[in-house]
Order: structure tokens, then sequence, then C-alpha cells
């Protein structure tokens, strides 16, 4: 538990830091970004409030076995969405221009982009960044409760 | 090139250098500092200053990437594993 400035400065900027990081992760198919470096923010802004509140207080808002459930679920659908395609090829974008969810027709030129188009690819974001930021989360966790256990000792 | 564009890239490049510098030396004073915590914020100052770096090279994703783990998530294992050990750095 860290003093007062820390924690209310946390509860300002936790929602801004979760927003930032699920923006990246969806529009990781249109800006700079995708997966891996949304899940990292997300995780980032996980790691802030275990820091602001200490592990007793964390630990009963997200659970470690949680966290692995998310993580497995990321990786399956990664590997899931991979094998839909294997009709054509292994990680086919079966989606792409098909006009069904994601499927418009990509926009040639600048544009501000459109946020529905590039078929699988916005989905493997997710399935990545949902894996990232549930291992990179509870690295960090795992952290605080081995800390926390070498206390009591 | 016109006039203006050699301005931008001569001030560009003083900038580039600037940050550099100032990399090297909070490199430095993360080495040197014998108070860990204040090492660690030398450290997280690298990473967010070499993140810029990235930025200023047209590199915004390796930028993302840099600021979240290198400045953010170490920083935050780093102050875990010394509120969990001691302070300052025995001689």
């Amino acid at each position: 538990m860290m003093s007062k400035i820390v924690r209310t400065i946390t509860n300002i900027l936790y929602s801004s830091i979760l927003i930032f990081g699920f923006y990246i992760i969806m529009h990781g198919h249109l800006t700079p970004g995708g997966g891996f470096q949304g899940g990292a923010v997300v995780a980032s802004g996980i790691a802030l409030v275990l820091i602001a509140y200490g592990y007793d207080t964390v630990k009963s808002w997200m659970k470690k076995s949680n966290l692995s459930v998310l993580e497995s679920i990321g990786a399956l659908g990664f590997i899931g969405i991979a094998f839909l395609g294997i009709g054509t090829t292994f990680f086919y974008n079966f989606l792409a221009n098909s006009g069904g969810l994601f499927g418009d027709p990509t926009v040639i030129g600048i544009n501000p982009g459109n946020l529905d188009t590039s078929g699988v690819l916005p989905l493997m974001n997710w399935a990545v960044g949902l894996k990232v930021l549930a291992g990179l989360g509870s690295v960090v966790l795992l952290m605080a409760y081995g800390i926390r256990k070498g206390d009591e000792e | 090139m016109t006039n203006f564009g050699k301005v931008i890239s001569v001030i560009e490049e003083i900038i580039q250098i600037l940050i550099l510098l100032i990399i090297i030396a909070t490199a430095i004073m993360a080495v040197s500092f014998k108070d860990l915590l204040a090492a660690v914020i030398s450290l997280a100052a690298t990473s967010l200053l070499l993140s810029l770096e990235f930025y200023i090279l047209q590199a915004p994703d390796v930028a993302i990437a840099e600021a979240g783990i290198g400045a953010a998530l170490t920083t935050a294992i780093f102050i875990l594993a010394i509120k969990g050990t001691v302070r300052r750095e025995e001689l």
C-alpha cells in the first residue's frame, strides 16, 4: 500500500490506461501497435494498481486462476482461428473481403481507416492481446505474491 | 531540399543527439546509484527516452512496446523486488 498521492493518481489514470490499451488492440490492423503492445499497456495498468494498493487488496479483484483461464482462451482462440481457415491453408484469412464480420473491402490510398476490414486479423489481435495481458499481469501478480510470502516468513 | 527542410532536419538531429546523451547519462546514473529505488527510476527514464528515440526514428510500433514493457512493467517488477529486499546497496 503506497501513499495517498499515489493512490489518487492511480484512481484517475487506471481507467484511461486500460481504455488506451484496449484501443491499441482494437485498432491493431489500422494504426501502430497491435495485440502485444496493447496487452503490454493493459498489463502496465494492472501493475500500477498492484503497486499502489498492494497484493492483499488487489487479490480479491483479480484472481490468478482467472488470468490463467484468460491466457488459455487467448492461445486457443489464436490457434482455433488459424485452424478455421485450414480448408485452404493454415492461417488462411477466410473473412477478408467476404462482406461478413470484418469483411469490408480494403480501402486503397489515404483514408481515415475503416475498422470493419481485414478479416481475421482483428480477432487474432484480440486473442494475442488477451494472452499478453493475462500473461504479463500474472507475472506481476506472482511477483507480488512471492514477496508478500517472503514477508511472512 | 528547401531551406526550411534543412533547418528542420538540423533541429531533429540536435534533438536526437541530446536524447542519446541523456540516455547515456541516465544509464550511468542507474549503474552508479547506491539507492536502488533511484537506480530503478533512472532505468525507467532510460527506457522512456529510448522509446522517444524509437518514435523519432519512425518506429512507433517498437516505441509503444518499449514504453509498455521497458518503462512500466520492469519498473513495477523492480519496485516490488525492492519492497521484498533492502533499498540500499551494501558496499
